[in-house]
């Protein structure tokens, strides 16, 4: 029995050893337990956020049951996000078609709920059944006059990546319809889903700056504001998997120029605020965020440094969805004293795995498409203390005797920004210093 | 979550669905045999999707292969990917078993598995292969409990031997918690009654910390015992429903649905036992009077006990249940075995409802609640949005069901008590107990304090005793 397969052989490398580039953006292989998701999730966590719009979901009842209400993806107001429809195909529908099924549920959903639009998921045996959900979306939208748009994103036709890039297409369709006023020094966020509030925290961040914000695309997302995102002078784009493609439509098609951002760890966070000020070459801006980060600065690093001194030699493995937030983990992890032995990622990029080989120490071992065997085996040959991933990577770690983070779309603390950066130190902490571990480590 | 406008009408599309889909039951099954790894033949989301939800109820690793389908899987067939996933499979895990379902969109472009599997058997005659067994589990034709008892049906009649009767025993408990089925099995244990019990999940979903990383967890239904499913003397079903009301929407009758104790009793002479989930007393005595009469033993001291401190829970607690109006929903036979329950105790189901369609919930409600309720509501197919639209006029004062109909609870300022799948949002739904005298005792004392912390919380007074 192996742990690697032999078709995944060459999508895991270790830094200083391996001199081939790892290969990725593969689809996943047949018969392995991947951790990835399928196109239309990737489309789905992408739209989620956007409140005040009607997500319905064209399919039998499992893609929609399973996308209920799963990610922390908090709203300052409306909610209707946060409520799982789908037109729950069943055999007749099957056999003689769902478009009748779609277009009455679209118009009843609209009357009841009166979303400012509404977006229209495909599953994978629409396409097989041949209904033609653009048709039924025109229909919809005409009558109702709010935008129906189709996401087309049947689970099979790529991998969640593609995903992204299917709601990044289905928001270039709205982008540039609506008519909000924006004043002139504005930016908009994309890709930050305002996971516990974080987006919040960001919002105050550029506000104590003399920012205004436009779109937050989509974390705690507007339908009108989003219309409006062509009007601002800059996209700040976070977790570049998701959101990229958006940038660059927009960046053809409105000339907005777009950066690049993470905001996690203090690092990352600090270049955030200081390439907006730059951006917009305003001293006053750029003196505002210095004494932002300054202040941050002041109240973190002694609380982290003793976080730090606890923390020193511990080992951290690392498996997310993209790899750019591998990167920041690495960095946060580091400030903190824990090192990174393993990192991982369920959709990164060629580029982004190479900054990686460069930050981490020799010997780490780096993969893409991860799945369970492969990632207990990794960490048991690492001697790692502490593992950070999603929730269906939690049973594995605990079951392995490791620590868990959980850094993925459905954690409840916020974990960007200044606060976020304790929040992260406090977990981190409280997981690997937890008395339980003298049970399980009597080997 | 805003407060509700009154319906307008029934819905087309589902809003809040109280179900799930049919691989999901299947996988759970799968995971009840001992060694086994689940695949489920379609695209990669499903088995993720199931995956998640699985493990945030259990906290388990869960371990569900996908064949992976992909465009070209979709317009030429997914032979391809069923080998290579079976040949991966093996190659990784190396199973005793593998247990594999269909989904939505193999069975659309009409993949026969049980074809597959025979082909790759024939092509790899020489080699040692893993035990195949597999479900048909389309989630346009029925719930994940229909994909459950499908699931189960099919391993037996794949597995059950013929033979001479033995004096041994089936148990087909239905989807309950590990901790059930361990109670179950004590029971069983304590009757002296040899058994086989299936699907048993109870260490393979709640295992112990392990000193190894075990990459198929220890536990579960030997194909071996499995086997001998067909030469019991007897198969005891929990449940009256299960899968064998006219499934929603089904056009195909070709698909007719059977359980595995109707499957034994045609085609091994293996006597059914038709039983009710055993919860509250009145079908957990005729559990026990079941067993009774197949081990030819009185029931075992601490039974008798654990039933005569119920009496007494039921009789020291009643004041604080009675006349409470409750709104149950869930897999159609819990309910039907929770309404069982709060009839005894005097708490009124207001509103029985399922995601569910056999079609036959509500005459089962009805025979079991005598027309005790006419008021009472029993809805199949019904989804969350529903009920809540429906709480203005029912004016609840509890909850009883999974997780899902937190959101309405919260709104309405009043408890949930959770049981069945999914309970995500709580510690310890692998411990949850529903069966027997001991399962009813805890649900009991649940239920009867979320009743009298709702009232103490929302007493001016706050008193320290009651
Ligand atoms: S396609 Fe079918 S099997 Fe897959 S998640 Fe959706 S309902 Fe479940
Ligand atoms: S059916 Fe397709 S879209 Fe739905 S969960 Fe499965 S893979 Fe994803």
């Amino acid at each position: 029995m192996d742990s690697i397969l032999i078709e995944r052989k060459n999508q895991v490398f270790r830094t200083g050893t391996d001199a081939q580039t790892i290969h990725c953006n593969k689809p996943s292989v047949a018969g392995s337990v991947s951790q990835r998701a399928c196109v239309f999730c990737g489309s789905r966590v992408v739209l989620y956020p956007i409140a005040d719009a009607l997500h319905i979901v064209h399919g039998p009842i499992g893609c929609a049951a399973y996308t209920w209400d799963i990610r922390g993806a908090l709203s300052s107001g409306p909610e209707i996000h946060r409520l799982s429809f789908s037109t729950d195909l069943r055999e007749k529908d099957v056999v003689f078609g769902g478009e009748t099924k779609l277009y009455h549920s679209l118009i009843e959903l609209i009357d009841q709920y009166k979303p400012k639009a509404a977006f229209v998921y495909s599953t994978c045996i629409v396409g097989v059944i041949g209904d033609d959900i653009e048709a039924v979306c025109k229909k919809a939208n005409k009558e109702k006059g709010i935008p129906v748009i189709p996401v087309q994103a049947p689970g099979f036709n790529g991998s969640k990546k593609d995903g992204y890039k299917i709601a990044c297409e289905a928001l270039a369709t709205l982008i540039g319809t609506g008519d909000l006023a924006v004043p002139e020094k504005s930016i908009n966020i994309l890709g930050d889903f305002n996971l516990a509030g974080e987006l919040w925290m960001l919002l105050e961040y550029y506000k104590k700056m003399g920012i205004h914000v436009n779109a937050t695309i989509t974390g705690d997302g507007r339908v009108e504001a989003i219309a409006s995102a062509h009007k601002a002078s800059l996209n700040v784009v976070q977790c570049s998997g998701s959101m990229m493609h958006l940038a660059k439509i927009m960046k053809d098609k409105y000339n907005i120029p777009m950066m690049k951002v993470s905001y996690f760890g203090i690092e990352d966070m600090s270049d955030a605020l200081y390439e907006v000020a730059k951006f917009f070459k305003d001293d006053e801006m750029m003196a505002k965020a210095r004494i932002l980060v300054r202040e941050e600065f002041g109240r973190l690093m002694p609380v982290l440094k003793e976080y730090k001194e606890k923390l020193q030699g511990k080992k951290a493995a690392i498996y997310v969805g993209g790899s750019f937030k591998a990167i920041s983990l690495i960095k946060a992890l580091r400030l903190i004293g824990v090192q990174t032995v393993v990192v991982g990622s369920q959709t990164g990029t060629p580029d982004e795995y190479e900054i990686i080989n460069q930050l981490c120490d020799e010997g780490t071992i780096v993969v893409d498409d991860s799945n369970p065997i492969e990632l207990s085996a990794f960490v048991k040959e690492t001697c790692a203390d502490i593992f950070i991933g999603g929730v269906k990577e939690r049973p594995i770690a605990y079951k392995l005797g490791l620590g868990f983070c959980d850094h993925n779309h459905e954690r409840k603390e916020a974990l960007a920004g200044y606060e976020g950066m304790l929040n992260f130190a406090k977990e981190i902490y409280a997981t690997a210093m937890s008395p339980v571990w003298q049970f399980t480590r009597q080997r | 979550m805003e407060a509700v406008k009154s319906p307008k009408k029934t819905f087309v599309s589902t809003r809040n669905a109280c179900k799930l889909c049919a691989p999901l039951g299947a996988s759970v099954v799968f995971k009840g045999i001992k060694g086994c790894l689940p695949m489920i033949h379609g695209s990669q989301g499903c088995a993720t999707y199931i995956r998640r939800y699985m493990i945030s109820h259990f906290k388990e690793p869960v371990d569900i292969a996908s064949s992976n389908f992909s465009e070209e899987t979709t317009i030429f067939g997914g032979n391809r990917n069923f080998n290579t996933g079976i040949e991966n499979i093996i190659q990784q895990y190396n199973p005793e078993v593998i247990g594999i379902a269909s989904a939505c969109l193999s069975e659309t472009i009409g993949e026969d598995i049980p074809r597959l599997i025979r082909e790759y058997r024939t092509v790899n005659a020489s080699k040692a292969l893993p035990v195949f067994v597999n479900a048909s589990t389309p989630s346009y034709q029925g719930t994940h409990m229909d994909g459950f008892h499908e699931a189960v049906s099919s391993v037996v009649a794949n597995l059950a031997e013929c033979g001479e009767t033995g004096t041994h025993i089936n148990i087909f408990p239905g989807f309950v918690s590990p901790a059930d089925l361990r109670h179950l099995k004590d029971i069983l244990t304590d009757f002296g009654l040899d058994y086989v019990l299936f699907p048993d999940y109870s260490d393979s979903l709640d295992n112990p910390h392990w000193k190894e990383y075990q990459i198929i967890p220890e536990g579960g239904t030997a194909v071996s015992e499995i086997k001998r499913t067909g030469t019991a003397k007897a198969s005891l079903e929990f449940g009256y429903i299960l899968n064998l009301g006219g499934i929603n929407s089904r056009i195909t009758e070709s698909k007719a649905a059977f359980t595995a104790a109707q499957w034994l009793e045609k085609n091994r002479s293996v006597i059914r036992c038709k039983l009710g989930m055993p919860i509250g007393i009145n079908e957990t005595d005729r559990f026990f009077k079941q067993l009774e009469e197949l081990s030819g033993k009185p029931t075992p001291n601490r039974y008798e006990r654990q039933r005569g401190r119920l009496v007494d829970a039921y009789v020291d607690g009643h004041k604080y249940v009675f006349g409470k109006r409750a709104i149950v929903y869930g897999d159609e036979d819990m309910v039907v075995g929770l309404v069982a329950f709060l009839t005894e105790i005097g708490i009124e189901p207001v509103l029985v409802a399922s995601g569910g369609e056999s079609g036959i919930l509500k005459r089962e409600i009805e025979r079991i609640t005598e027309g005790k309720y006419p008021q009472m509501k029993v809805v199949s197919g019904m989804d969350f949005e529903s009920i809540n639209e429906m709480t203005e006029e029912l004016k609840p004062d509890i909850f009883i069901g999974n997780s899902k109909g937190y959101y309405i609870s919260r709104r309405l300022g009043i408890p949930l008590v959770r049981v069945g799948f999914p309970v995500h949002d709580r510690f310890g739904a692998q411990r949850l107990q529903h069966l027997g005298y001991e399962g009813t005792q805890q649900l009991f004392d649940r239920i009867t304090n979320a009743l009298i912390e709702y009232k103490q919380e929302h007493s001016p007074v706050g008193y320290k005793y009651i």
